[in-house]
């Protein structure tokens, strides 16, 4: 099959691997429709996370048709179109139990702190992603979620993960009527969240970035106000001057390790890798919001430690939530979202890319080239299914 | 483009510095709140206002909604790699990821790795040193099987010259400057 592979840090290419497999009796074999790059994929790209091992596969957000079936799945049957959320999770452990899929204890053999995510290092599992023609999909009664009739695909892919984590956020941050609410990054999750934010009551939402095409796309998407941090001298401040000197009541970061502005994070987290990432945007964050206020964190950060103000969250207050986002709980919600129109998630998407360019497609979103929101690769397998999507759609 | 440095229609527009009545008190003491007449403009508004609405309130639930009944005990899945594994849990766990097997000197170092815990430094540092070797060792195996990787294709030169031709040949100035200089102070060392 042809499959994306890793080949070191900036360097991916289209190559031929050999179909996976049912290793176990409740796996899956989907055959893929639609794949996205995240900005999480990213992190991987620019070779911040650990073990990311070359030949690997990326890709946690696809959709597409069950082609096969292990000999314990009941609820899935070959030919089915699911969507198949980024987490892994057993839906047996303490975890699960509890609805926090992105906890799950049973699918990462690698690590404890994380559980297991579709092409995202073997730190991550060891799983190879969706951007591929077909993935092995464990735990198929458990992860996939069959794709209703009314939801387009576009829709159905970004339902994956994007959408769930960018309301997640939100929801972490517990917004109550009326709260100002400053979102950190403008790409795909700090768009979604921002629109979430207003689902959520806000009474004001501020997304900041440094990309004027990006800034522009969520004061117009988002109906927010912007910030673009390379014209301010001190985001806190800023903020403070922007909420009459109160600071505001939710801070979200959406950006995580990769985040730019600040010449030190840079140096010690992008560069030489001597934290976890550059932790920008957590400084800006809990500086920025009020004393008493939440701060909720979706960016992704390394697994080890982070240079963060500590002193200043104890001092203000402050409530802080972070998790990988537990889509399952998320989708009859969002999907109810989306039927009633308020909200539209493939709206973000601005490349359709076929599976053979994947080099140019992950340069053109890492390098923000060509106003570039958000790409869906189309795996060549694919075409037919995209042909017939698109005549419905007309 | 316009951005809330210039446009800011609930707070105040101006630097009061040097202001005459510059106090504290002259500001809200409380956060300003827009009505809900100002916000009814935004498509949705409010859906879930109301925490019963969200999903993740409360943040742990059980039992689950939107899954089969948990099951006592999962079928084990096969081990036919190898497969590292954390040293923060007791063995390896029921399903897990089989791709890319450890192998070669950057094997040795993620083995080495893995005898230390996630709360050890020595656990990361080594894995992302591994994955620099791995870097190398994969270069080697495209040679040993005949293929000369494309690195520049591999980086997306095709899509830099579509959409940012004017960096592209910036960049490549820059460089064949830094290796014009290069190669003209080694030829004059050698000259000495």
């Amino acid at each position: 099959m042809l499959a994306m592979n890793y080949r070191g840090p900036y360097r991916v290419r289209a190559d031929h691997k050999p179909d996976p497999v049912i290793e176990h009796p409740g796996d899956a074999i989907v055959r893929v429709t639609r794949t996205c790059i995240c900005g999480s994929d990213l992190h991987l790209y620019h070779g911040m996370v650990p073990d990311t091992r070359v030949g690997h596969t990326f890709g946690h957000e696809f959709i597409g048709v069950v082609d096969d079936v292990g000999s314990d799945v009941k609820n899935l049957k070959v030919g089915d179109k699911v969507l198949v959320p980024f987490n892994l999770f057993c839906g047996s452990c303490f975890y699960c139990k509890h609805e926090l899929y992105g906890n799950c204890n049973n699918t990462n053999a690698q690590a404890s702190a994380v559980g297991g995510i579709y092409g995202y290092s073997h730190t991550a599992g060891g799983y190879d992603g969706g951007q591929a023609e077909y993935v092995r999909v464990p735990m198929a009664d458990v992860g996939p979620h069959i794709i209703p009739d009314d939801i387009h695909d576009d829709d159905a892919v970004l339902l994956t993960d994007v959408t769930p984590t960018g309301y997640q956020a939100a929801e972490m941050g517990d917004i109550k009527e009326g709260d100002t609410v400053v979102i950190f990054g403008a790409g795909p999750i700090g768009l979604i969240a921002a629109k979430s934010a207003w689902l959520m009551g806000a009474g004001r939402v501020i997304v900041v970035d440094e990309v004027e095409y990006r800034l522009e796309f969520a004061k117009r998407w988002a109906q927010c106000e912007v910030v673009n941090f390379r014209e301010v001298n001190d985001m806190a401040e800023h903020i403070k001057k922007m909420t009459d000197w109160m600071g505001a009541d939710v801070c979200i970061d959406c950006v995580g390790g990769d985040a730019a502005g600040s010449i030190a994070q840079t140096l010690t987290g992008r560069l030489m890798k001597a934290q976890a990432g550059s932790s920008t945007v957590l400084h800006w964050a809990i500086n920025s919001v009020r004393k008493g206020g939440n701060v909720s964190i979706v960016g992704v950060y390394g697994p080890t430690f982070n240079m963060v103000p500590m002193g200043n969250v104890l001092n203000k207050g402050l409530t802080i939530r972070a998790n990988q986002a537990s889509v399952k709980r998320h989708l009859p919600r969002l999907i109810e979202h989306i039927r009633a129109g308020r909200l539209s998630p493939k709206d973000i998407i601005t490349h359709r890319i076929p599976l053979e360019e994947v080099s140019d497609a992950y340069h053109i979103f890492s390098s923000k080239l060509d106003e570039c929101i958000k790409t869906v690769l189309i795996p060549p397998r694919a075409k037919d299914v995209s042909a017939v999507q698109a005549s419905k759609s007309q | 483009m316009e951005t809330s440095n210039q446009v800011d229609p609930h707070s105040h527009q101006h630097d009061h510095r040097g202001h005459a009545h510059e106090f504290q008190q002259d500001y809200p003491s409380e956060p300003q709140r827009p009505t809900r007449e100002q916000l009814a403009h935004i498509n949705g508004w409010g859906a879930d206002l109301d925490r019963k609405d969200r999903p993740g309130v409360p943040m742990e639930r059980t039992p689950p909604r939107f899954i089969p009944p948990p099951v006592d005990r999962l079928p084990q899945q096969e081990q036919t790699v190898e497969i590292l594994t954390s040293t923060e849990r007791p063995g390896i766990t029921p399903i897990f990821g089989t791709v890319q097997p450890p192998k070669g000197l950057s094997g040795m170092i993620r083995r080495a790795a893995f005898r230390w815990s996630e709360n050890d430094m020595r656990h990361w540092l080594l894995l992302l040193a591994a994955d620099r070797v791995n870097v190398v060792e994969g270069i080697g195996e495209d040679l040993s099987q005949g293929k000369v990787p494309n690195v520049l294709a591999e980086m997306g030169i095709k899509a830099e010259w579509e959409h940012n031709r004017a960096g592209l040949v910036k960049k490549a100035v820059v460089a064949g400057a830094v290796l014009g200089t290069m190669v003209y102070l080694m030829r004059r060392r050698d000259e000495r």
